[in-house]
């Protein structure tokens, strides 16, 4: 029974790691759709941060440079991606998809151009990662039952990027719903009639949302290569872009509820680790394909049946032309 | 961002409405093309300040465009605009809030799942955290709720609010932003009479508190009834300016379209022959299990027509599908040309064509026609498998195109050329398009929905002649419009539609626009006689 209680308390534990990038990227979404803006590409700008992070880092050894510049390569995704949808009027979806493949290709390429390791990037040492945080007393206090386990495991011992993920969900939450700017984000989505008519610029604010949706898309890269890894694989992403854009619309567009969707996913996952290789009864051992299939049929069961009517901000996908 | 308290205090040592102080709104030599077309030709308009000033034309005259250009949408290429006197460079909506100028569009600005209190303040917001914002203009809106007598829940979401109500909001909206200069963009469209009688109310008292108001429309009536001065735009010129007072509808009605147009129809008294259509106790559920058609039982019979008015919404455009076999029938049946059809016996609209009945939808551009369609190709939809369009394997193009070369002269479309695309045309030749391929056929029973919606009023009159012809020639006609004065001066009978039933039916001669009005929001004296109770 212990021991049961003790694998929860990892998974759980595992679940905070691997929902981090999630929560992030689909705060990133929240931002560009309800600005109006269908981002698919958040795939690829985290991809892409990702690789411009573990680059610089193993460059120059500074965490910090790496989280800026894959910030900065991220940021500057999002406004290519606004400057098709929003100046040019171009499809989102097809700027999205065409952001995605290019990077997939781009950061190879690159990857073999500059280190010559067949698409990957030297590993860093701990002194250019964001290494766990052990919070005060947590050694003292793991041997405490339940609250010292609690504490030790579940809330000290991440690395920074993660605090940061669990609390942009309330600023998220506190820009959208308790600030003017959130007001006119969600009107923009909407209505971009309105805006306009109101004398606020519809093209300026879904840039500002658009550079939301880059800089939280670059932590979410960053994370990956030099927090929970301590390198750049090719296409490390894994269609993790895709499980927030998932998750997002599983919230149903609202922060809250779409980082518990994160979340969701993310203890699926967690799980799926542990599972593997044990023997359930009559079935005999879980194929480890199964359970790495698990997130992403659910991914579609849900998506597909148990949502409910998931409504969309109305002016999502329609690029914005003044009518007559 | 400009604190609308500010503005409110600008507006409140604002000169009275006296002969001296300068024009609200002077306009000098604007122009505006798009491509080819001349928009806006050299026109001059002065709007005294705090007149209710109209300003008339048919559709593509150029009123929205001029429009447009006051409240910053576009930019005039040449030409001035001052305000109070002064020059002033009007290159945004912002820029045109700033000079005072308020604007309530045709289609509603409101962002539906935000409150009225959100949706007033959204882009005049008091500061960057809402919490303080929605406090301020809480109290501003009860102020301006007050003063100028509209009320409205600060707190109801905008998208739940009727259509009259919304009005109030979009107004609201520009009075919170310190509008002293109010363009109201055909506002009268979507409301009943009663709404409309409310609104012209509120601008009688916007009026009285030195608001200036430019109301731009097309209906002759609401300039007679509400304003002080009116404009005439033809084809993007304006070509009279004339007190009120000192003009009448056949006045302008000639200035409009440029040639003598009669609003009063002449016609003969109805030959009412046998019964075409019945329809008993027909109803209509919908998904949500509401009865958008209730029971509803009435006849009409060769040589009338039977009018159907009602405040849009109120099940007259479902009755209409069920009746074209569109929609399916939940209950009850209706007979056309003697045959029966029910549940059990559905109408599908091939079958409708076959009994000689035909259909003129509603909504032209969704149902009636194919925008990306050559107009022949629009021109026979619905008969597209007629012998006279076919060869043994393929589309006759040549008897598609001449067919429709035919319609387009019998029926004065402009411009006459069957291959140009259909959403070429503009909304009157579009109708008119519609209206050829449904009455060229000779039907026995014509349903026709909103025949004149967006149409300018030299197509409106050659529109209801058709009508009126094809009752003379002893078709049963059923009309469906939301436009009163096209129910009465078209019908024969006419037919009161609320929430799905029939409340009453007067005949074309005892009916006003009075009791119509009080019918249609079902608030009519008994003596109206309720055919369908």
């Amino acid at each position: 029974m212990a021991e049961l209680l003790f694998n929860l308390l990892l998974a759980i534990d595992a679940t905070f790691r691997v929902a981090t990038p999630l929560v992030l990227c689909a705060m990133a979404g929240l931002f560009a759709e309800r600005s109006g803006v269908i981002d698919i590409g958040l795939e690829g700008k985290m991809l892409a941060a990702a690789f411009a992070a573990a680059s610089v880092a193993a460059v120059t050894g500074s965490a910090w440079l790496a989280l800026g510049a894959g910030m900065l390569v991220s940021v500057a995704l999002a406004l290519l991606h606004g400057f098709a949808c929003i100046t040019h009027r171009g499809n989102q979806v097809v700027s999205g998809v065409a952001i995605n493949i290019l990077v997939s290709g781009l950061t190879v390429v690159l990857g073999i151009a500059w280190f010559a390791r067949g698409g990957q990037t030297p590993s860093v040492t701990n002194e250019a990662r964001f290494t766990p945080i052990t919070w005060p007393g947590a050694e003292l206090l793991a041997e405490v039952p339940i609250i010292g386990s609690l504490y030790s495991e579940l809330l000290s011992g991440h690395n920074l990027l993660v605090y940061v993920a669990f609390l942009i969900v309330p600023l998220t939450w506190w820009v959208v719903y308790r600030t003017r700017f959130g007001l006119r984000l969600r009107a923009v989505g909407e209505n971009p009639n309105a805006v306009d008519t109101a004398g606020i610029s519809v093209s300026a604010l879904r840039y500002s949302a658009m550079l939301c949706c880059g800089a939280l898309c670059g932590i979410a890269g960053t994370y990956l290569s030099i927090a929970q890894n301590a390198a750049f694989v090719r296409d490390m992403t894994a269609g993790q872009g895709y499980i927030a854009l998932a998750a997002m619309i599983f919230g149903k567009w609202r922060p809250v509820p779409a980082m518990l969707a994160c979340l969701m996913f993310g203890f699926l996952d967690a799980v799926a680790i542990r599972l593997q290789g044990v023997e359930v009864p009559v079935i005999g051992p879980i194929p480890v394909q199964l359970i790495q299939a698990l997130p992403y049929v659910l991914t579609v069961v849900l998506l597909a049946g148990f949502i409910g009517r998931a409504i969309a901000p109305k002016a999502s996908g329609i690029p914005y032309v003044k009518e007559r | 961002m400009s604190e609308p308290q500010q503005n409110l205090q600008d507006g409140a040592d604002r000169p009275g409405a006296g002969v001296t102080a300068p024009p609200a709104i002077e306009l000098r030599d604007i122009n505006k093309s798009f491509g080819p077309v001349h928009a806006n030709k050299n026109v001059n308009l002065s709007v005294r300040p705090g007149d209710i000033h109209g300003t008339i034309g048919e559709n593509g005259a150029g009123k929205s465009t001029l429009m447009s250009i006051l409240y910053g949408f576009y930019e005039a290429d040449s030409g001035e605009i001052l305000i109070g006197g002064k020059p002033t460079s009007i290159r945004s909506s912002r820029d045109a809030i700033a000079a005072g100028i308020g604007m309530v569009h045709q289609h509603f600005m409101l962002v539906d799942n935000m409150s009225v209190v959100e949706n007033i303040m959204l882009g005049a917001e008091s500061g960057a955290i809402l919490a303080s914002s929605v406090a301020a203009a809480r109290a501003e809106l009860e102020r301006l709720e007050r003063e100028y007598n509209l009320d409205v829940d600060p707190d109801a979401l905008a998208g739940d609010l009727p259509v009259g109500q919304q009005q109030r909001v979009e107004i609201l909206k520009a009075l919170y932003r310190g509008a002293d200069i109010l363009i109201l963009d055909e506002p009268t469209g979507v409301l009943t009479p009663q709404e409309t009688d409310q609104l012209f109310r509120i601008l009688d008292s916007l009026r009285q508190e030195g608001v200036t108001v430019i109301l731009i429309t097309h209906k002759l009536r609401e300039i007679m009834a509400v304003t002080d001065h009116v404009s005439v735009m033809r084809q993007g010129e304006i070509i009279a300016d004339r007190v009120t007072a000192e003009t009448n509808k056949e006045e302008l009605a000639e200035l409009m379209v440029g040639r003598k147009v009669l609003l009063s129809l002449d016609k003969a008294a109805p030959r009412v022959g046998e019964t075409v259509l019945r329809v008993e106790n027909l109803s209509f559920v919908d998904r949500a299990g509401v009865a958008r058609v209730d029971k509803v039982s009435f006849s009409v019979h060769a040589g009338e027509i039977v009018g159907i008015a009602g405040v849009s919404g109120n099940g007259q455009s479902e009755l209409l599908e069920l009746l074209s076999g569109i929609r399916p029938v939940t209950s009850g049946q209706f007979s056309m040309m003697g045959e029966d059809f029910s549940t059990e016996h559905p109408l599908d609209p091939a079958t409708m064509r076959d009994v000689k009945a035909a259909h003129v939808p509603e909504d032209r551009l969704r149902t009636g026609l194919v925008k990306a369609f050559a107009a022949d190709e629009s021109a026979i939809l619905g008969y597209h498998r007629s012998a006279a369009y076919n060869s043994a394997v393929f589309l006759d193009r040549g008897a598609i195109e001449r067919d429709c070369g035919q319609k387009m002269s019998d029926f004065d479309v402009r411009p006459q050329n069957p291959a140009l695309k259909t959403a070429n045309f503009s909304g009157g030749n579009q109708q008119k398009i519609v209206l050829a391929r449904e009455i060229s056929r000779g039907p026995r029973l014509l349903l026709v929905g909103q025949p004149t919606r967006g149409v300018d009023i030299g197509a409106i009159e050659f529109i209801h002649r058709n009508i009126i012809a094809m009752r003379d020639s002893g078709s049963a006609v059923l009309l469906v419009s939301v436009e009163l004065d096209e129910i009465m001066s078209l019908s024969d009978r006419i037919l009161v539609m609320f929430e799905g039933r029939i409340v009453g039916e007067v005949a074309a001669d005892q009916a006003d626009e009075r009791l119509l009005g009080l019918m249609m929001a079902n608030a009519a004296p008994e003596q109206a006689g309720a055919a369908g109770s």
